[in-house]
């Protein structure tokens, strides 16, 4: 059974009295020690699926779609079954550890919390938290837990909120750019260890970022998202080789490459739209350099294809078209 | 235009005084305090920053400086732009030196003409209550004694040259999108028709999509005015694709300088070499960094 089935989830949120649209439609499932990632440019709603999840979405957000953890209806949970989810199952980590660690609290209160909270003894909680602060590479760790937030870096103290989400032993971490604010050799790091509690636990994780090429080498499948529409949902080793979904190869191609660059980047036009500008046909068709009458009139649908699943309606047609390595001014 | 160097930076130092308990106890939060790059401590009490950084950038030259949080790179491009004052060092542009002394609105006026800086965040350096069309207007009034007729012309210009339409002309900066509102801020730089650019991380926050098309449009605009670059970056794979030549920054000093493409594809330096092993790319599997 796997682990987290989302099944056309959409979101709307409250905004000056109405609500609005922040996620269309979003299907995705994550197995045993299966790790995916969802990425997409700012806006998309990566980080309100993800904290669609457990049901950590802004006060009056209304929630349409299912969502299941290993078969469990999250969205039917009454307050004790939510709160056994959040301390027992499933653990989050944010992309910016400041706004989520409490400023005038010690490292110590901060990772005892959930584990006092579900009833353990605090010398056991305390020597599960050591550990893990050690397993994570935080030096010191007996003297971290008397420090309070300021007193480390933002590196460090990302590492202390990972292993805040690994000390529950959770079946489903659900990492927010969890690397985001970081240098790359502590991104690498950070990575390191989520991966070895992957191998050693079978830790199932959605990873969130929008750094397609970290998804596509730290996780299994990736999952992309666009103003609020998951577009492709494919294998990571396929991302470079079989691309399926104009928006996705855009992406690809926008990235410089610090090795080999290119003369001018294959820039895609236009912004990136939020769901709610979203009109009528495929969200992507106002910048897409494929879309034909169709794409403008007619929603895809998220539909199998190969290994994964896309929603273009062009994409047969397209395979095999979509420039891996982009020409120079190819859609600008 | 010759070959002389339009800036030249020689033997930069950068001190700043920090309260010693602080700084023993934890440095890291220090230079969070500070605001800036915080990073040897060499005698209790006082923060080197900076640390004997000398390079120079020629006409139409691309120079990135490149390096982690906290290695220096940011309060070498606020000296260069007169924003923090060096503790030794000099600064020459276009051949006459920087004095921090007795500086005359005039002659402030007159460095702004020739360095101008971009930010990582364009929403902070806009004014929110102009329109867009206005404030380049008013930046052009400030640099040049022009006729309203003039301004017009130049502000259609560096509007058509950043990519802005007329209705985002109008626009106050909230209305606009981030990579908008960069836009607006490389329109309002060039407008005093600089001879260097400094971008500090001007590109680090945008989506990829935009930030391919404000790569393409720097590139566009230097061969276009002939303008130098200094290029302040944490991102190696943009480095790449906008500088000609990079110094590799850490704790204040240059470990590596060269050819962007030879320093990027054979690095001599073992941090450098780290650094780049640390970017996701296909293939990549994380390894620990050893620091
Ligand atoms: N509290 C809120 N009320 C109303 N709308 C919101 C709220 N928070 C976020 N949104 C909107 O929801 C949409 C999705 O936002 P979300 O934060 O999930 O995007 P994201 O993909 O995580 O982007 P980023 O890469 O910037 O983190 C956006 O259009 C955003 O403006
Ligand atoms: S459906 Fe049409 S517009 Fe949308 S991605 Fe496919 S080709 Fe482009
Ligand atoms: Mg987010």
């Amino acid at each position: 059974m796997n682990v987290l089935e989302i099944n056309h989830l959409a979101v709307e949120l409250p905004v000056e009295g109405a609500l609005r649209r922040v996620l269309h439609d979003v299907t995705l499932s994550i197995g045993p020690g299966e790790a995916v990632g969802l990425v997409g440019e700012s806006g998309a709603g990566k980080s309100m699926a993800s904290r669609a999840v457990i049901r950590l979405l802004p006060a009056g957000a209304a929630v349409h779609g299912d969502i299941r953890y290993s078969g469990d209806s999250v969205l039917a949970m009454d307050r004790a079954a939510l709160r056994h989810f959040r301390t027992h199952d499933v653990a989050m980590v944010f992309q910016d550890p400041r706004a989520h660690i409490n400023p005038v609290r010690t490292i110590g209160d901060f990772l005892l919390e959930a584990l006092l909270e579900r009833g353990e003894r605090r010398d056991d909680a305390r020597a599960a938290v050591i550990a893990v602060l050690a397993a994570v590479g935080v030096s010191e760790p007996e003297r971290r837990l008397r420090q309070f937030p300021h007193e480390l870096s933002g590196g460090l103290l990302q590492r202390v909120m990972i292993a805040a989400a690994l000390a529950v032993s959770p079946t489903l971490l659900l990492a927010d750019e969890p690397t985001t604010a970081l240098d790359v050799t502590t991104q690498s790091d950070v990575m390191v260890i989520l991966d070895a509690r992957r191998r050693e636990r079978g830790l199932a994780m959605l990873f969130v970022t929008h750094d397609l090429e970290l998804a596509a080498a730290v996780c299994d499948r990736i999952a992309v998202l666009y103003a609020g529409f998951l577009v492709e949902d494919a294998p990571a080793g396929d991302l470079h080789r079989n691309l399926r979904h104009p928006y996705t190869a855009g992406l690809l191609a926008s990235r410089p490459d610090p090795v080999a660059p290119r003369p001018r980047l294959a820039a895609i036009p236009g912004r990136p739209l939020s769901a709610f500008e979203v009109g009528a046909g495929c969200a992507f068709a106002p910048r897409c350099a494929f879309a034909v009458e169709r794409c403008h009139l007619e929603r895809p649908e998220l539909r199998v294809l190969d290994a994964g699943r896309v929603a273009c309606h062009r994409a047969e047609e397209l395979a095999g078209q979509l420039a891996l390595s982009p020409t120079p001014g190819g859609s600008e | 235009m010759t070959d002389e160097p339009v800036l030249e930076v020689r033997e930069l130092r950068k001190e700043y005084r920090v309260r010693t308990s602080r700084a023993e106890a934890v440095p890291a939060a220090g230079s969070a305090l500070l605001g800036h790059a915080v990073t040897r401590r060499e005698r209790a009490g006082v923060l080197v920053a900076v640390d004997d950084v000398s390079f120079s950038v020629s006409p139409g030259q691309s120079l990135a400086v490149v390096g982690e949080s906290g290695s220096g790179k940011t309060t070498v491009a606020r000296m260069v732009v007169g924003l923090e004052r060096p503790t030794s060092g000099t600064i020459m542009v276009s051949g006459r030196e920087r004095s921090w002394r007795h500086v005359s609105s005039r002659e402030r006026r007159r460095r702004a003409r020739e360095v101008q800086i971009v930010f990582q965040d364009p929403y902070s350096s806009l004014d929110p209550r102009m329109s867009v069309r206005a404030s380049l207007d008013e930046s052009l009034r400030l640099h040049f004694d022009w006729t309203r007729e003039r301004r017009d012309e130049r502000v259609a210009e560096l509007l058509d040259q950043v990519g802005l339409d007329r209705r985002q002309a109008n626009s106050l900066p909230k209305a606009l999108s981030g990579g908008q509102r960069q836009r607006v801020a490389i329109a309002r730089a060039l407008a005093s028709e600089p001879r260097v650019l400094i971008c500090d991380e001007a590109v680090a926050s945008l989506d990829v999509s935009i930030q391919a098309q404000i790569l393409n449009l720097l590139s566009d605009i230097r061969d276009a005015t002939g303008v130098s670059y200094l290029f302040i970056s944490h991102d190696l794979a943009v480095v790449r694709q906008v500088s000609d030549a990079v110094l590799v920054m850490r704790r204040g000093r240059v470990i590596e300088a060269g050819p962007t493409a030879s320093v990027l594809s054979e690095p001599s330096d073992a941090y450098t070499k780290q650094l780049l092993a640390a970017i996701p790319r296909p293939g990549w599997k994380p390894t620990p960094s050893n620091s």
